[in-house]
Order: C-alpha cells, then structure tokens, then sequence
C-alpha cells in the first residue's frame, strides 16, 4: 500500500492510470515488445481452452464403446482443438516471439511498420474470438449444431450447404480467413523490418541464424498463406451465392479443396516448426558455451527447407487417387526434405560436441526437443514411402507423427523459449526447481500419450472417431494415451504456477543472466521501450562474445 | 453365413493376408529397418554428446574452444542422407507401380462400393447382387487367381474405404470414381472402417470382408441372387413395411421398395451386424433400430419410424426372414 502511495506521489500522469488507463495502453500501442507479449498471451490462453478440448477427447477415448461425450460434441472438439491448435496458438505464439525478439536481435527500435503491426495482431484477436464465438451464434439454423465440426482441414463437400448446415463452417471460414490476413501483414512487416532496419555492421551474414529464420517463415507465409484466403473466399461463395468450386452435387471438385488447402498446409507445418528451430539455434549454442556449427550451412539449409516444402502438398493426398507418377512425384519431393532437415540435427549436434553443456531448463526443453523431432522426422520418412501411407494414412500413426512435430518439436520449443527470454522481457528469472518439475511431468505425459498412438493407428485405429470397438487391440493403449494427458496437464498447471510466482517474486535477472551473446541482453531487461539508448554497431554475428572476448573476437574468424 | 462372421480375424498393419497388404509390409519393413539404425545412430551421438560433454562441477571458467564448422563434415552427412533418399525413392516406387498398376487377372471379380453417410453400398454387376456393409469374396489361393477388384464410388461426401489386413486405404470421392483391389490368401472375416472424416457417425461406419473357400463362395454368390423369400406368415409385416416410408429408401427386391438412399434389405438376415457394424444383426437389435435407429448410431440419417407397437413387431418379423 505505501509503496502504491507513494508511486501516485511521484508521478501524477501515473496516478490517472489505474486498471483501465493501463489496460487503454496495452489496447491503443504499437510498440513490438507489447504487441509480441500479447500475442504470446493470447495463445497461450487458446493453448488452455484448445487443451483442455485435448482432454475431454481422450477421456472420451480413454475406453472402448465410451457414451462420455456424444459424436456431434466430439465432432466439434476434435475440429475446434485442431484448428484453434494452429491458428489460434502456434501462428500468434511464434508471431509473438519474432515480433518481440527480431527487433532487438538487429538492434532497431521497432519494426518497420508498427501500426500495420497493430492491425495485424487486432485481425488476429477479433478473428480467434470469432471462432469460439460460434458456441454461441453458430446455430444459424435450428437444431443445426453450434461450433464447426468439420475437421480442422475441412474437406469439401461435406463443407457445403447441404453436409453442413446453419452458420458454423461460416465462423469457421471468416475466422480462419481473418487470422491468415493479420499473418500475412505480419510477414510483409518483417520482411521489411529484417531488410532495411538492421543495425550498423549487420550484414545479412552477421544476422543471428534467428533472424534468418524469421525472414525464411515470412517468406512462406506470404507464399502459403493468400491460396487458403483464396480458397476460404471460394467456399464462402458456394455457401452463399451458388458458386460450385466444391460443390460435387453441381460438378464441383472435392480434390481442388484438398490441392488448396494442402497447398498451404504443409509448409504450414514448416512455419510453425522453422520458428522451434530458430529459439533451437539461440539456445543450444548459448547452453552449450559455443559457436553454432556451421553457421552458412544452417542457413542454406532453412532456405532449402522452404523451398522444398512449397512442392510437397500432395503427400497428403496418396489415398485420393493420384497416378503412380504423380505418387512417386510427391514422395520424392517429400524425401528430399529430410536431408536439410538432417543437415540441421547434426549442425546441431556438431554445436554441442566439444561444449560444456548447462543443462538449465532451457536446454532440457531444447535436448528433448531434438530427440522428439529425430523421431518425428523418420517417422515422416516412413509416410513418404507412399504404400505404406496408404496404410498409415488418416490413422492415429499421423496423429502421433504430427503430435511429435507440433508438441514434441514446436510445443518443447516454445517452453524454452519461454524459458529463455522470460528474463527478458519481465525482469525476472522463472523457477528452476518448478522449471524441472515441468519439463519432466510434460515429457513423461508426452510419451505416454504418443508414442502408444503410433501402435494404435498401426493396429487399425483411424483418426477422428468419436468411439471404437472393445477387442480389438485398442483397448489398453488408448488407456495409457489418456493417462499420460494427466501428466501433461500437470506439467502445465506448474508452468503456470511458475509464471504466476515468478512475475511477482522471481530472483531479479539483469540485462544477460544466460551469458549470452545476441543483441537482446545489451539491453536493460525488460527493454525500455526504445530498446537501445544509442544504436548499436556490430562486427560479428555475436557481438557480445566480441565484449566478453576483446582477446579472441569472433570477427577475426568470420 | 453366420459361421463365416463368427471367427473374425484380428490384427493390424503388420499381420496382411493379401497381395497388396503384404507388399506395403515387405517395404514398410525396409523402411522401419533404415529409420531404426538412424534412429539408434544419431540418437546415440546426441547422447554421447549430451553426457560427454556436459559442464562439470571442477570446470575452468574457460569457454570451450570455439568451432565454426567444417567442410568436409558438412559435406559428409549431406551426401549420406541423399544417398539413402535415392535407395528409398526407387524401392517407394516400384512398390507404388506394382500396387497401383497392376493387371486385372481375367478371373477377377468386380465390385463397386459406394460410400453413404454413414454405411457401404456394395454391388457385384457381374453378378447382380446388391448388399451393404459386408463385402464377401472368394479366397484366392493354389485352387486359382481370384482377385477382387473394387471400383469406389461416392453418394455424398470423401469416405476412405480400409481393411488393413488387406491392402492400404483408397478414398471414395463424390464426381470422381477410385479403384483399388484386394487378394486374400486366406479364409475369415476381416475388420475395417471408412478412414477419411465424414460426419456425425464417421467412427461407426464400420466394414467387414468375408473371405470364402471357393464352394462357400458359390452358395453365398447363388443365395444373394434369389428374390426377397415370401412367407405368407409374415406377410401382414411386410404389407407394414410396404406402405411405410421404408420403401423411400431401401430395396426389398419382389416388393415394391426400391428406394437407394438406404441399404439393400433383401437378404438383410445374411449379414451379420446391422447399421454399417454399430449393433450385431438380433432380432432385439432390429428392433430397437426400426423404432429409433438413434438409440444404436445417434444421428443416424434414417429417422425414427414411430411405428405402433404391433406394426413393429411385425414388421421385425418379416425383416426376420430376408434370409
């Protein structure tokens, strides 16, 4: 209380501010740190609503012939969860971390255009409300069903009038068409930013290999993105005016939707996963006290990664009929893709030999991370081999092969990212003992709900079924998938315990508590709201190893 | 036909009893095989790394020495990789091209199967049958070649049609037609489902394929081919059914339903669960179904008859012997 009383002595500008004064700041700003944090923010609350939509699934899935959750429920679960998954969570979350952190990284004072910034992230919020806003204004049409229950990708023609009636694939449309318009002004802004805006000295070669990432997903998204705006126009049109793009029933295609969508949807997969590996690229070299191997090689790689991954769609299409040379097309493509994405785990390995490695809980997150992703990618390999595709294809052998990428590489990420720049932008370290506490229940849970996913889609189990039949070798790993959510939940309410005690009595952490050696800890922690009092001036690709090391620079090697 | 149902045979990706089953088993085993030994390599290097070279507790506060990289090993573990892309590229596609391009033996059989929401519509033009949910076929083994050639076809939205023991998946697509085939080795009734996402009542949209000896085939392809029987005792039931809406929508053939939308009653009894796999073929069970379908398979397309009760009871006693 004193200490209230005396902030309103002190400044009387202060003093007009309280809740609602603070909160018409935080509305009304364009600076990139608040805007990044609130992206973070907001997907992280969509990251509780969509997991807890998670759970319900698997308690629903957790016994054969289980009447928990009825199939029109289930069916609106399933869709909400992967589509808020994507849209609502892992674009803004990544959104946020190259909003708040690539600014600082090239040492400018904000982006290139901070209130188109603004409207991007304000599309983006208004757009994910819109979404679960169909619980309530969805019905359209009485006794039509509230949220959307298509599927997260949607597959025509049960999108139609006809398969889908009242408003809930419209709030399904206009939401998911709102959030990639807010994305894409967010990658021009970036591509902006990364290409006029750097600091003296920063050559494009000096760029952290984080920046160079950021540049490589913008690029994607504004590649990625415009087809399924594009597309989502088209079935808004067969919805409302007739038009017959997808509709079978007058002619229309039901595998253009799959071209569009998919189109756009792996190197979706690719947006989301590039942003795990530029935190990967931060905070494996800093953990293990050491240069990033093969610096260039690491960024030809990311760029390779993006261009293969804009020819690979249709190896989500080997069941829809497809030539044989059309099949051996795509799995070649697919294949390719493993070799700069292996090229990374090793330069990652490379990273680590010879270091002297902290395992703070940055770095646990970050080794399981690579372990995770070595999984995910071979079982990926496995799926371009088209015959056997046709086998896993649709199955929950996918779902666990995409769970790996998103919540095995992207999710683990995300957590030591958090982890790792949570200094900086509050001021405060987050708990190591909690810390632990969470990556091991997550890492446990995590296992235990997919890995055992892999063996039921191989033993027939197909994806998106609201109940199974007893007997037929579901039973007990449907089980464990289900208890390891517990654990995984657990984890998380931790994390959250952990952000909660921290923000108020974390051990203060100062400008750079990792040793690290980016331009983001040159600055006080959080960054005033210029982020450099004077511009900075760079001479190497770490320029405060340069600081530390006045004897052994890193530009004398460069 | 009832013994046919009764011993259904389990298992998954990995236990095929068909041509095009065990192929994607002898190339998914290749593969597995490959990904294992990466997986045990460079899950062991990250391992080693990770122990060997962790920091210790009487460490120098010296950083360790910074490398930038390296050439030649860049160029190694670029060229490996490619190396056994290039292997699993040929071995993928000879795989797919003998799979999907595949001659039709003169022996085969033809079948189309038409996805509904949410059961199979299953009809033999060769042989003029029609039936729904239960694909039977005959064995082919050393007594002759006799493949099963399925064209696949949609009525309303993407279904995937799925038996893992013998062969991958194959979408139905509405406006486009998709083929696939099947070759079992071995007699029994083998489990499946539609895989592709399609609705309320996707999860229970289930198939089974009865596989014959080559004389149990015959009777079952000579019994599908008789008309509806016509017991006179039952015929009060049937006289319910036929001026009902039940002959909107399905077909009783000798009578006057004839109605597509729903599945081909004629010999409804030879099947051996009804509602595409939601409940076993009872009479209890058929009961419940042509009351409220919805009690079975909630939303279920066919609506609830609300028959009275001595209709019901009749009309389940003619449905009893479409044998």
């Amino acid at each position: 209380m004193a200490i209230r009383e005396e902030g309103l002595a002190l400044g009387p500008a202060e003093s007009e501010l309280p809740v609602l004064g603070k909160l018409h700041e935080w509305v009304v700003t364009v600076d990139h740190k608040r805007l990044g944090l609130m992206y973070i923010g907001g997907g992280l609350v969509f990251f509780l609503v969509a997991g807890l939509q998670a759970a319900t699934i698997r308690l629903q899935l957790a016994m054969p012939d289980s009447r928990i959750v009825p199939p029109e429920v289930f069916n609106r679960l399933m869709t909400m969860h992967g589509t808020a998954m994507v849209f609502l969570v892992g674009m803004p979350i990544l959104t946020g971390f190259f909003n708040y952190l690539v600014p600082l990284m090239i040492g400018t004072r904000d982006l290139a255009f901070p209130r188109l910034n603004a409207f991007g992230f304000w599309l983006w919020a208004f757009g994910s409300i819109l979404l679960y806003f169909s619980y309530i204004g969805g019905d359209g049409l009485y006794g039509a069903g509230s949220a959307p229950d298509v599927g997260w990708f949607a597959y025509a023609p049960l999108t139609e009038r006809a398969f889908s009636r009242g408003s809930s694939t419209d709030y399904w449309i206009l939401s998911i068409f709102l959030t990639t318009v807010g994305s894409t002004a967010t990658a021009v802004n970036l591509i902006a930013t990364i290409f006029c805006m750097r600091c003296k000295g920063m050559t494009l070669g000096k760029m952290p290999v984080f920046v160079w990432l950021a540049l490589v997903v913008s690029f994607m998204m504004l590649v990625a993105l415009p087809p399924l705006s594009a597309a989502q126009v088209m079935l808004l049109l067969d919805r409302f005016l007739g038009a017959h793009f997808f509709d079978t029933q007058a002619g229309g295609s039901a595998v253009l939707w799959q071209h569009f969508f998919w189109i756009f949807g792996h190197p979706e997969v690719y947006i989301l996963v590039l942003p795990a590996f530029a935190f990967a690229n931060e905070i494996i070299p800093v953990f293990s006290r050491k240069v990033i191997f093969g610096y260039q090689v690491m960024v030809v790689a990311s760029c390779a990664i993006a261009f293969i991954s804009l020819g690979v769609w249709a190896h989500h299409m080997f069941a829809v009929g497809m030539t044989p040379a059309g099949n051996a097309f795509f799995a070649t493509s697919t294949m390719l893709v493993a070799v700069p994405t292996g090229i990374k785990i090793f330069n990652w390995i490379g990273t680590m030999w010879g270091g002297k490695i902290r395992f703070r809980v940055p770095m646990l997150f970050s080794l399981a991370f690579l372990f995770q992703f070595l999984v995910a990618g071979l079982t990926g390999v496995m799926m371009a081999v088209v015959p056997f595709d046709w086998q896993l294809t649709d199955t929950y052998f996918v779902v666990a092969h995409f769970h790996y990428v998103l919540i095995g590489a992207i999710v683990f990420m995300i957590f030591a990212a958090i982890y790792y720049w949570f200094p900086k932008a509050t001021g405060r370290m987050l708990d190591e003992k909690l810390g632990k506490w969470h990556f091991w229940l997550f890492l446990i849970g995590f296992h235990m709900t997919f890995d055992t996913l892999h063996f039921a889609g191989l033993e027939g189990m197909p994806r998106r079924i609201y109940t199974y039949q007893p007997g037929r070798g579901l039973d007990t790993l449907n089980l464990i998938a289900s208890i390891g959510v517990i654990f995984q939940a657990a984890g998380v309410l931790i994390y959250l315990i952990n952000v909660i005690h921290s923000l108020r009595s974390g051990e203060i952490a100062g400008s750079d508590p990792w040793d690290a050696w980016t331009l983001e800890w040159a600055t006080t922690s959080p960054p005033p709201e210029y982020n450099f009092a004077v511009a900075p001036e760079v001479r190497s690709r770490r320029p405060l190893w340069d600081l530390k090391h006045p004897d052994d620079p890193d530009w004398k090697y460069e | 036909m009832a013994d046919a149902n009764s011993k259904i045979e389990r298992g998954g990706v990995f236990s095929p009893v068909s041509t095009p089953a065990h192929d994607i088993q002898t190339v998914a085993l290749f593969v597995l095989a490959i990904a294992g030994a990466i997986f045990v390599i460079v899950a062991g290097l990250l391992l080693f790394a990770a122990v060997r070279y962790r920091a210790r507790a009487g460490d120098d506060a010296q950083e360790p020495a910074q490398v930038y990289g390296s050439n030649p090993i860049e160029f190694a573990w670029t060229v490996v990789p490619i190396l056994i892309v290039f292997v699993l590229i040929l071995v993928t596609a000879r795989t797919i091209y003998s799979v999907q391009a595949a001659a039709k033996p003169s022996g085969a059989i033809n079948v189309t199967v038409i996805g509904h929401q949410w059961w199979w519509e299953i009809r033999y033009p060769d042989l003029g049958i029609v039936t729904a949910n239960e694909l039977h076929v005959p064995v082919s083994d050393k007594r002759g070649s006799t493949p099963t050639f399925l064209r696949l076809e949609s009525a309303d939205v993407a279904h995937s049609f799925w038996v893992p023991r013998l062969a991958g998946k194959t979408d139905l697509i509405p406006n486009k037609h998709n083929d696939m085939w099947i070759e079992p080795h071995k007699a029994g009734t083998y489990l499946g489902q539609c895989a592709e996402f399609c609705g309320t009542e996707h999860a229970l949209m289930l198939i089974r394929v009865v596989v014959h000896p080559p004389d149990e085939w015959q009777r079952w392809v000579a019994a599908q081919q008789q008309s509806a029987s016509a017991d006179t005792s039952v015929a009060r039931g049937r006289q319910v059914m036929e001026s009902n809406a039940c002959v909107n929508c399905h077909v009783v053939r000798g009578t006057n339903a004839n109605g597509r939308f729903g599945p081909d009653l004629t010999h409804l009894m030879s099947r051996g669960t009804i509602g595409a796999g939601a409940a076993t073929n009872t009479l209890e069970h058929l009961k419940t179904w042509v009351e409220d379908p919805s009690v079975i398979k909630p939303g279920a397309l066919m609506p609830a008859m609300n028959l009275r009760q001595e209709d019901l009871n009749d009309v389940v006693a003619y449905l009893a012997t479409l044998r």
